[in-house]
């Protein structure tokens, strides 16, 4: 047993060791990948059906993702655009690359996010007369101990909100993320962004007391979970406002975009 | 081949790893209180003690004292790793469920233990039917656990309605403690309680007498 603890065995051992574990695990990483990819893209659309209130869970996904509009709108001008095919495009690469986004000054920034990106997809779901019913757009900001990502979902008039929901975030278990939790996504929808076409919607600190003037505009914050409360809140407010998407929703409206 | 039955089957009841040794409690608390998940958790836990175990005492010959905890570490992290992806590639909603627990397997006592325990004394595979039998222990109470909280704390086993809530129109209202991880702790002490009442030799000494209660004379 003496001579398995020479140095020289010592770091052999060790070295041999660490190289069939990391062999082992690349190998498992790298085969494992195209699955935990598709996982990934299926779990996009089932969020992306969920935060609008579209989910059946006895159909397919894929099925009822076709009927779905996906299209790109330019962030700088509030119009769809043609230019980039939103199957290939990267939103969130795109938001990190100083060619394909630009750099938010720190008062304009309150989700956090350091770089807006030039080109979002968004998904609309119309109904037979090619009315839009719902709109579905991407979401993210900066909550606790991370960027949240995720969707936020509105009716045809582009104020009224028609569900949240967020596909990925770091926010700590049973505080921050009750993000997830149903019942709290169940208090958005049905409130209003818009007041006379100025943003308006908050998520407040406590419960909103639905007799109050303006508890349409107001969602009930996390209890222990200021920090992300503070977050979600920050990132709604700078996706809908005028730096995100309040421009094409305006166009949207009027028949422009 | 008596020796190979009694290694798989004693960490079951006789010797259980939570119920005798009172390991890997934490990851009980956390994933019980839906059957589908913990059935996911259990298989993961005893694939990796299983494994672990086995790896450790296939080099254990060779495994330097000085470093040998480290080495354990780095085996079962590294299953660990694999077994989380796997889980991420073929059961993506059970793997978001499980979350930070599937990593946690890593720091799990029990399979620490059995690879210092037994997988550094013995050969490879009385050491990887000794950790599937205790993969096997955790899971009985696991099981246990998560039948209780997920039946009475729900109304569901596996997500299918057993007994119909009063929220959908039913007649049963649930226990929402059940659904919170201190509930387990009732339900483990509770099974303990059950397995040494049936298996004597399985209460411990008591470390002390306890003391008479303080008599007036004494309060003064």
């Amino acid at each position: 047993m003496s001579s398995n603890d020479s140095i020289k065995k010592t770091l052999i051992v060790a070295f041999s060791l660490c190289i069939v574990c990391s062999v082992i695990v690349s190998t498992a990483a790298v085969v494992l990948k195209p699955a935990q990819q598709a996982n990934q893209a299926l779990d996009r659309k089932r969020n992306i059906l969920s935060a609008a209130g579209m989910l059946d869970e006895n159909l397919s996904i894929d099925e009822q993702f076709a009927q779905m509009t996906t299209r790109v709108v330019d962030l700088r001008t509030g119009m769809f655009t043609d230019e980039i095919d939103p199957q290939k495009y990267n939103q969130r690469k795109a938001a990190k690359d100083a060619s394909q986004s630009d750099e938010l000054s720190s008062s304009e920034d309150t989700a956090k996010i350091f770089r807006r990106e030039h080109f979002a997809v968004v998904y609309l779901s119309e109904n037979v007369q090619g009315e839009v019913e719902k709109i579905i757009l991407p979401i993210h900001g900066y909550g606790l101990w991370g960027t949240l990502y995720g969707f936020i979902a509105l009716e045809g008039d582009a104020s009224t909100v028609a569900g949240i929901g967020f596909y990925e975030h770091k926010e700590t278990p049973g505080l921050g993320g009750e993000v997830d939790n149903p019942r709290w996504k169940g208090l958005w929808p049905g409130k209003q962004v818009y007041k006379d076409g100025v943003l308006e919607i908050a998520v407040i600190k406590g419960t909103v007391n639905p007799q109050a003037p303006g508890a349409e505009y107001q969602v009930d914050g996390m209890a222990g979970a200021t920090l992300t409360t503070r977050g979600v809140s920050n990132l709604v407010q700078f996706w809908l406002g005028d730096d995100g998407f309040a421009p094409f929703l305006n166009n949207l409206k009027s028949g422009e975009a | 081949m008596d020796s190979v039955k009694e290694t798989l089957t004693s960490p079951i009841f006789k010797n259980n790893p939570i119920a005798l040794q009172i390991l890997g409690v934490c990851s009980a608390l956390a994933v019980t209180s839906s059957l589908q998940v913990t059935l996911v958790m259990c298989i993961a836990l005893t694939t990796v003690t299983a494994f672990s175990n086995l790896g450790v005492s296939l080099i254990r010959k060779h495994i330097p004292g000085s470093i040998r905890i480290i080495v354990q570490m780095i085996i079962i992290a590294s299953l660990v790793i694999v077994v989380d992806q796997v889980l991420k590639a073929y059961a993506y909603g059970i793997s978001k469920q499980l979350s930070v627990f599937v990593g946690l397997i890593i720091t799990n006592c029990i399979v620490m233990g059995r690879a210092e325990a037994f997988a550094m004394k013995n050969p490879p595979l009385p050491s990887f039917i000794d950790g599937i039998g205790n993969g096997l222990g955790y899971s009985v109470v696991l099981v246990a656990v998560a039948i209780v909280r997920e039946l009475f704390g729900a109304g569901k086993l596996f997500g299918i309605e057993i007994l119909p809530l009063v929220t959908d129109g039913g007649w049963y209202n649930p226990n929402g403690l059940l659904l919170l991880p201190p509930s387990a702790f009732f339900l483990i002490g509770m099974f303990i309680w059950a397995l040494r009442s049936y298996q004597k030799d399985q209460v411990e000494e008591a470390d002390f007498t306890m003391a008479k209660h303080t008599v007036a004379k004494e309060g003064v």
